[in-house]
């Protein structure tokens, strides 16, 4: 019996009910020609609301705080990099947007705390989809995301983003890499955070 | 241990409901294997004693109805009759005690899988998968250790990875017989540690980093380079020397990044050295050469087009007498190339594959005996004594060094060598030394003599041991250095030899092959030996020389120079002294972006396919190929297939062979005073060609030392690490002394090592007279 019902009503595809309500507006209820007004009313109070239109790129507003935007390779606070080029962010990505080479720190060379850094570093934003899984990879916290937007361009190779245009801006007390580690750390400190700053010793490869 | 199956007694127990039956001393953990049944395990490894050091195969055990009281583990307990065994799939005992240890074996153990280069092909990381506790229940903090530190230069150990499951440990006193490494410490803090005096400069040291089940021993040059499923395998053979170990080539991005010793049980079993495995960099040298090379008129070498190279070639060749050198490296399908290429397009028999030292009567022994040998690793295995004739099995082909002390370690086979002085391997052998061949004794019909191909630079030498395998009935075994030395004989790339052993001489073996090649005639004399080539080209008897991968300086210091006046073709993979004075330059490939084969001491084929699938460089055979129909006298071997296949129809001659050579062992000169004979022989890690740009590897060659005996060192008033400087009139090598067994009146350098060049100092590698004083 139950099956019958279902077959029944399976089979009326809703017909019933369409045709009931699609019956002449003069027909039905009193009260639907209020519920037309109150549409209208909607519409001209909104005239006088305050406008939500942003008049970009006149105009810009600010994203919201975890906002993906463009990536932004980060600094520890004396200058050296935090990527140490173990490519989880290219193994994570599932647009297969980021190509990662490591390179071996030297005594001489040194560009990021401890063995490792990244040498080369691209982010494709022709494919990249934006949807952080590389920063949740990240076990330094080199990669993350700015609210930067704007990644248009004109050709295909500019849109390739390279290391140097991803990685943060020196700020006061950094110095540009290579450079040797803050005296007496190690990988830990600076993971740890525990390095300030750079030390005035730490200059003198900075330049080489 | 030994093959005879009928003799072996077999048992049959029980394992998780299933009857098995195994011979008599298999392990329990084997004989669960044999039923698919897979124990976790980490220390135990088939080629290894047994240590059942990280309890992590624990069983539940029962011997006639008697149940041991805990789990035991499988991998030291030789089944027996009327055992009952119940694994983890049948025990909860033994799974939770598993689960257990496995819980106590990652409590310590660092997260670092996701940049640990093992990760992906982990054991500890699978088996914690399929047998351990999905969550860890250990909220203290980890032990933890300053990382990495270097155990040589080329293997770090991250201390905190280790399960001290002492599989590094054991083969390194096992099966390498290099016992630099050890546990030190006890319980948390256990740890591998080397000894501060003594390196773990082993030849074999990165088989410990692939057998660590874990990722806490890596390998420099390896070390954060890629992941297991970032790399392309494929299997291949190695280049480096006759021994013909199976390797396997990881390539990630068009570059090679590891290779790892195969498995054959046969040859290598599952072992490799450093120098196959870590000599790799030169196929990514700087200095590779890219496209052809033509010498301008302002004597410098300009880029050219392929056409335009070939044309140059055939164009410099034509109207010439030539003759071809090919290096002892080519794969077989490559040195066939060659022979065909001299026999058909230059019309001669001049060629030969000995870039090194090299006499007429090593050919004929050669041609006469090498042909047919047919000594194999196995009867090393059998054998009841082992000779090594001016062979240094540890520096010149080590995995016959590996199972030598195999042997010797099992069963302490006999082992007697004939050498200037004991070296390092040959006292791990246990080696008996003689300074004549005379001295050997008890050779039987079960003995193996290994001639290395040293042998030669004593006249005579090969003929008495060719005269003494025949009278003895002991196996003989010719081990050169270079891995295609025997495949180059087979293929005919000597003076009187054709491919498949036919001698030159032989008008039936001529119609043999002239028929096969399709043509009316061959040249009927015996060529040139390399000595004979370059002073024909000195003479400008000859007028042109075509060749490939040759180190002019592994032959004479005079070699180069011979060469100056002739028109020089060039095959080569990178720039050298060789293309220095070449007048064409063709690029070939490397292993890894060809395939071939090469014949390895015993004769055994060990082809390999291309590892790099889009590289543009071509095997010399394809080349030669281009010339041979740019100089109108095809040799129609279009592609490394054909080639191959080409040889297989070939066949090998069985007809009469040349006769052996009979020369006698010349009474060698006594020096006296300060005056001495010069002896070498190449360390295995030194300055070679194919070992270019990997500091990593060079760091742990043994340093080069001058090996006096202790009757000079007192007269010289030196001793250990003195240093004394060995002159000839052309030149001097200054290095520390080392007090060897070495007879008074010789003195041992080097041959290739850093400060010590013997033929490019001395321009011999052995017999001249030196004289030797405290520097």
């Amino acid at each position: 019996m139950a099956e019958n019902s279902e077959i029944n009503k399976r089979e009326d595809f809703g017909l019933a009910k369409a045709e009931s309500e699609s019956a002449p507006i003069t027909e039905q209820v009193a009260g639907s020609f209020f519920k037309q007004l109150q549409g209208f009313w909607v519409t001209f109070i909104t005239m006088f609301k305050k406008v939500n239109t942003v008049q970009y790129p006149f105009e810009k507003a600010p994203t919201a705080e975890r906002f993906h935007g463009r990536h932004q390779l980060n600094r520890h606070p004396d200058g050296l990099e935090k990527c140490i080029g173990c490519e989880l962010c290219a193994w994570a990505c599932p647009a297969d947007a980021i190509y990662v080479e490591g390179g071996t720190n030297t005594p001489e060379e040194q560009y990021s705390p401890g063995e490792r850094y990244g040498k080369v570093y691209q982010i494709n934003y022709l494919r990249c989809v934006f949807c952080g899984l590389c920063i949740e990879a990240c076990p330094t916290r080199a990669l993350t995301m700015s609210n930067e937007f704007e990644l248009a361009d004109s050709t295909r190779e500019k849109l390739i983003f390279e290391k140097e245009d991803l990685l943060a801006p020196l700020r006061q007390g950094m110095l540009q890499p290579p450079h040797p580690m803050y005296p007496g750390s190690t990988d830990t400190t600076y993971y740890r955070g525990e390095v300030p700053g750079s030390h005035p010793s730490q200059e003198t490869n900075s330049h080489a | 241990m030994t093959n005879n199956v009928e003799t072996t007694e077999m048992i049959t127990c029980v394992i998780d409901g299933f009857e098995v039956t195994v011979p008599k001393g298999t392990l329990v953990i084997r004989a669960a294997e044999k039923l698919g049944i897979q124990i976790p395990r980490f220390c135990d490894h088939p080629l290894l004693d047994p240590a059942g050091a990280c309890r992590q195969c624990l069983v539940d055990i029962e011997i006639n109805g008697r149940a041991f009281p805990k789990p035991q583990a499988s991998c030291t307990i030789p089944v027996e009759t009327g055992m009952i065994v119940k694994t983890q799939l049948t025990s909860p005992v033994a799974d939770k005690a598993q689960k257990g240890i496995m819980e106590f074996l990652l409590i310590n153990h660092p997260l670092d899988c996701p940049v640990c280069d093992k990760g992906g092909e982990c054991p500890l990381q699978n088996q914690a998968m399929s047998n351990g506790r999905p969550e860890s229940r250990y909220e203290g903090v980890k032990r933890t250790f300053e990382k990495p530190i270097n155990i040589s230069s080329q293997v770090l150990l991250d201390r905190e990875r280790c399960v001290l499951c002492a599989r590094c440990t054991r083969f390194s006193e096992q099966i390498a017989g290099d016992p630099f490494i050890t546990l030190n410490e006890r319980g948390a803090l256990q740890q591998v540690g080397i000894y501060e005096k003594d390196p773990f400069n082993s030849y074999f040291s990165g088989n410990t980093v692939q057998i660590c089940p874990v990722g806490a021993l890596t390998g420099a040059s390896y070390r954060f380079r890629a992941r297991p499923f970032d790399l392309v395998s494929t299997p291949s053979a190695c280049e480096h020397c006759a021994s013909g170990c199976d390797l396997r080539t990881d390539v990630r991005r068009g570059k090679t990044l590891r290779r790892l010793a195969g498995e054959d049980a046969s040859v290598n079993e599952e072992w490799s050295c450093d120098k196959g495995r870590w000599g790799f960099k030169y196929i990514s040298s700087r200095e590779r050469i890219t496209t052809p090379l033509l010498r301008g008129t302002d004597g410098e070498l300009h880029e050219a087009s392929w056409p335009e190279a070939i044309a140059a070639a055939a164009a410099g060749l034509a109207g010439k007498r030539a003759a071809v050198l090919t290096g002892g490296r080519l794969t077989t399908e490559d040195a066939y190339g060659y022979s065909k290429f001299a026999r058909i397009s230059l019309g001669t028999n001049d060629i030969d594959f000995r870039s090194r030292g090299n006499s007429v009567e090593e050919s004929e022994f050669l041609a006469a005996i090498v042909t047919n040998l047919s000594t194999t690793y196995r009867d090393i295995d059998k054998a009841d004594q082992v000779a090594l004739i001016e062979f240094d099995p540890e520096d010149e082909s080590p995995i016959v060094f590996l199972r030598l002390y195999k042997q010797s370690r099992k069963r302490g086979l006999k082992v007697t060598t004939l050498a200037s002085h004991s070296s390092r391997g040959s006292e791990k052998l246990g080696a008996i030394r003689i300074n004549n061949i005379s001295e050997l004794s008890e050779l039987t019909a079960k003995s193996v003599i290994l001639v290395g191909e040293r042998a030669h630079e004593t006249p005579g030498l090969l003929s008495s041991v060719a005269a003494l395998a025949q009278q003895s009935g002991a196996k003989l075994g010719w081990v050169p250095r270079r891995a295609g030395e025997r495949g180059a004989l087979f293929a005919g790339a000597l003076g009187n030899l054709l491919p498949g052993g036919r001698p030159v001489t032989d008008a039936a073996a001529r119609v043999d092959i002239q028929s096969a090649w399709g043509v009316s005639t061959l040249p009927a004399e015996a060529g040139r030996t390399t000595d004979q080539i370059l002073r024909a080209l000195d003479r400008s008897e000859l007028g042109a020389v075509v060749v490939g991968g040759v180190d002019p300086m592994d032959i004479s210091s005079e070699a180069l120079t011979s060469m100056l006046n002739s028109f020089v073709v060039s095959l080569e993979i990178s720039h050298s002294a060789m293309t220095a004075i070449a007048d064409v330059v063709l690029p070939v490939a490397t292993v890894i972006e060809k395939s071939g084969s090469y014949l390895n001491w015993e004769g055994r084929t060990r082809a390999f396919d291309r590892a790099l699938e889009d590289s543009l460089t071509r095997s010399d055979v394809r080349i030669l190929s281009m010339l041979a129909d740019e100089m109108k006298r095809p040799i129609n071997l279009p592609t490394v297939a054909a080639t191959a296949r080409e040889i297989e129809s070939l066949g090998h001659w069985d007809g009469a062979t040349v006769t052996a050579p009979t020369q006698s062992l010349a009474p060698e000169v006594i020096p006296t005073g300060n005056q001495a004979t010069l002896e070498s022989w190449r360390l295995l890690l030194d300055l070679g060609t194919l070992q270019q740009g990997e500091e990593n590897l060079a760091g742990t060659a043994r340093p080069a030392t001058v090996v006096i005996s202790a009757a000079r060192a007192a007269t010289l008033g030196v001793v250990d690490g003195n240093s004394v400087s060995v002159t000839h009139e052309r030149g001097t090598i200054t290095l520390p002394v080392a007090i060897g067994d070495i007879a008074d009146e010789k003195v041992w350098v080097p041959r290739n090592s850093i400060g010590s060049q013997s033929i490019v100092t001395f321009g011999a590698g052995r017999g001249v007279l030196v004289t030797v004083v405290k520097a």
